[in-house]
């Protein structure tokens, strides 16, 4: 099996890459690129994401063609996408950080700041937060209700269609930390680096 | 609910752990790796690396630490001491750690913060700032505490969020390495003044220490150094205790 991580110079993916290498088994080859050919020819794609939601748009088109085959992995191919925080923010049609910017449209809805009540919750939101699913995700199998994850983001996803919410975490409202619609999945928690919890979602994805 | 956070730190230099200490299962107490391990394994929400390595030609050893800590602990990695430049951030964070500390490179020039926070995001970039009080404020030192810039602590606070940093790792000179428990006033300035999260650091000596770093302090995250490195409490017993005072933590 094949797993790309796609590289789009989006800021530090190294503890993808470590996290990715730790749970994989022999037969799974973790491949680390954005070339075109390798990214279609792969069975599982991993969109990681840091930094703004413009700069990672701008990454993202800046590599010629990289919209357009992710877009035939995920929409026409349907074969199995993990995004991981901006990366999952990114499914959405619109995002609103530093700029409005047009997302990828995979998921409908808008991404915008957490709502910080007058100054009453700190942002970012940075830390381990417990979990709450709402539906039984393949990525969370083996994964209790109320596990920890670790997150770090000032911006949250609002999906327009809330069945494709796997789970939420508290701060400030029920924020969406995961999605899943039909093959595509996101987290806006970092499992990379949410101890042997979030390497188990890691695994679960391989494995899907 | 989100949690507050438990940080110890490991002081290393060229490549070695500072005084480090054979605990059951460790077989080199001087390897920062295995330390760090037995850290998150203990139930560290984060790790964090001071290198405060002297010479300019062994300052790589740290490059070296980092990628090999990554690999074995998955936990957030921060790593502070030394850093001048957005280069120096740049490979830090291509050798997987996830945070990158500036101190004395954010006080000299602002810009710094600014443009790695822009390019890198500001989750990775934590400002240090090492303050001390004179009178009725308190002042930021520079070059490990060396150097009195004269500058205030709660403005240069404000200053650093507006620069981009996400976070503030907050150090009272006064009490570093005293064991009496955090400069809380400072740190419940600092963190009224800021909207992002502060880290306390400099003077724990016991667990209640922890308890008012963020009962009294309003820190988010506590950092603590010697009573870990010194086998004095483990990360487990001091998430345990916290939780007993009502300060939520991840167990």
């Amino acid at each position: 099996m094949n797993v790309t991580i796609v590289d789009y110079n989006s800021g530090n993916i190294s503890s993808v890459i470590n996290s990715f290498k730790e749970v994989v088994k022999e037969k799974v080859n973790i491949e680390v690129t954005s070339n075109l050919n390798k990214i279609k020819s792969s069975d599982k794609v991993v969109l990681p994401g840091q930094g703004s939601f413009k700069s990672c748009i701008d990454a993202l088109s800046g590599i010629s063609g990289l919209v357009d085959t992710l877009n035939e992995f995920a929409i026409n191919d349907k074969k199995p996408l993990l995004g991981i925080c901006v990366g999952l923010q990114m499914f959405a049609d619109i995002g609103y950080e530093e700029t409005e910017t047009k997302g990828l449209g995979w998921i409908s809805g808008k991404v915008s700041k957490i709502d910080n009540q007058n100054n009453k919750y700190k942002l970012p939101h940075i830390g381990w937060n417990e979990i709450n699913i709402l539906k039984d995700s393949k990525i969370f199998k083996d994964i209790d209700n109320n596990s920890h994850m670790y997150f770090v983001h000032s911006y949250e996803f609002i999906p327009d269609d809330k069945s494709v919410i796997s789970a939420t975490t508290d701060y400030s409202s029920n924020i969406v930390c995961s999605v899943e619609k039909e093959n595509i999945f996101g987290t806006q928690f970092h499992p990379e680096k949410s101890d042997k919890i979030g390497l188990q979602i890691i695994e679960n994805f391989i494995n899907l | 609910m989100l949690k507050n956070r438990i940080i110890p730190c490991l002081d290393v230099k060229n490549g070695r752990v500072v005084k480090g200490i054979n605990f059951v299962d460790l077989k080199d107490a001087g390897d920062p790796v295995e330390q760090a391990k037995i850290y998150s394994d203990g139930g560290a929400d984060e790790i964090c690396f001071l290198d405060i390595t002297a010479s300019n030609e062994n300052r790589n050893t740290i490059y070296d630490v980092v990628e090999k800590t990554s690999k074995k602990c998955f936990v957030p990695l921060t790593v502070g001491g030394g850093v001048r430049s957005v280069d120096d951030i740049n490979k830090l964070l291509n050798c997987g750690a996830d945070k990158v500390s500036i101190n004395t490179a954010a006080v000299q020039n602002s810009e710094v913060v600014a443009e790695s926070s822009k390019k890198f995001g500001s989750q990775c970039i934590v400002v240090a700032i090492d303050a001390k009080k004179n009178s009725n404020n308190w002042e930021i030192f520079t070059h490990g505490g060396r150097n009195n810039t004269g500058i205030d602590a709660i403005e240069f606070a404000e200053k650093m969020e507006n620069s981009g940093a996400g976070e503030l790792l907050v150090t009272s000179m006064d009490r570093d390495g005293t064991q009496v428990g955090y400069d809380i006033e400072l740190m419940s300035k600092i963190s009224s003044k800021v909207n992002i999260p502060v880290i306390a650091s400099g003077g724990v000596g016991n667990l209640d220490h922890l308890v008012d770093g963020i009962k009294l302090g309003n820190a988010s995250a506590v950092l603590a150094a010697s009573i870990f490195h010194y086998g004095k409490y483990s990360v487990k017993e001091a998430k345990e205790y916290l939780d007993l005072k009502g300060i939520p933590v991840r167990i």
